[in-house]
């Protein structure tokens, strides 16, 4: 038995669904950057699963959108942690429970 | 594709992701979602796009792995304990994993894989410079510009 598309595809939720628990029940903000992009790497192993078991694998559609994927993520994390590092310097916690001033 | 491969990496990639998602300490986090992305690149080069793993190690296990790791280090000063804990979260997690899977059941997807000839270097690089040369330019100008931000967002601020 070979694995399917249906297997890769709830695989591809497990993760993404374990990147969400990070994202939404840790109070750290890297912990939360470490869940986004679990998201968007199981969002990119959708897109290369449906590459190779669509009807015409000789159009790399699939591939050529996870590689601009995988560029997003890295201006996504590098923007990201230097907000976490800008937070730091200004408030001295990393705890997304403690940045509170903006609640009425 | 072999099944024992696949099983393997399954295992090894959900079982990271799952540490790095709950470890209590920041640094074995880290280094558990190196072991996740290390996965998710086995899985490209299981489906056949050698490319995209090596990109995505490049990427990721160099790039975004020490980015995160340099990050907990200038951050770490006068931590206090932060390993609070929602269990909403996970009932949130858990009910949409069972509402994609009940999507990915209830859909028809054609499960047999085509015989494909590799995807080679050259012919990626072919269809980057003709067919999606102006994507390939906006995420140019989009790297430039993350560079920049994250520069000035983390620059001191003048006395």
């Amino acid at each position: 038995m070979t694995p399917t598309l249906t297997i890769f595809l709830i695989l591809s939720a497990a993760l993404f669904c374990i990147g969400l628990l990070a994202a939404l029940s840790r109070r750290h903000a890297i912990f939360i950057l470490i869940g986004i992009d679990l998201m968007l790497a199981a969002a990119n192993v959708n897109f290369v699963a449906f590459w190779r078991f669509s009807p015409e694998p000789a159009q790399p559609t699939g591939v050529i959108v996870a590689i601009f994927s995988i560029a997003i993520a890295a201006a996504e994390a590098a923007v990201g942690l230097a907000l976490v590092i800008a937070v730091y310097r200004h408030y001295r916690t990393t705890n997304v429970d403690k940045l509170n001033q903006l609640k009425g | 594709m072999s099944a024992a491969a696949f099983i393997v990496i399954a295992i090894f990639t959900l079982a990271g992701a799952i540490a790095a998602a709950t470890m209590p300490r920041l640094i074995h986090a880290a280094l558990s979602l190196v072991l996740a992305f290390i996965g998710i690149a086995a899985f490209y080069f299981l489906l056949g796009a050698e490319f995209v793993g090596l990109v995505q190690i490049f990427v990721y296990v160099g790039a975004v792995a020490v980015l995160i790791v340099f990050t907990i280090l200038l951050t770490r000063r006068g931590q206090e304990d932060t390993r609070g804990f929602s269990w909403g979260g996970v009932v949130v997690a858990i009910a949409v994993f069972c509402g994609l899977v009940w999507a990915i059941l209830h859909t028809r997807v054609s499960d047999a894989a085509p015989q494909i000839d590799p995807l080679t270097v050259k012919r990626i690089g072919e269809v980057l410079m003709t067919n999606y040369v102006w994507p390939l330019q906006c995420v140019g100008l989009l790297l430039t510009a993350a560079l920049i931000g994250a520069l000035i967002l983390v620059a001191e601020e003048k006395r």
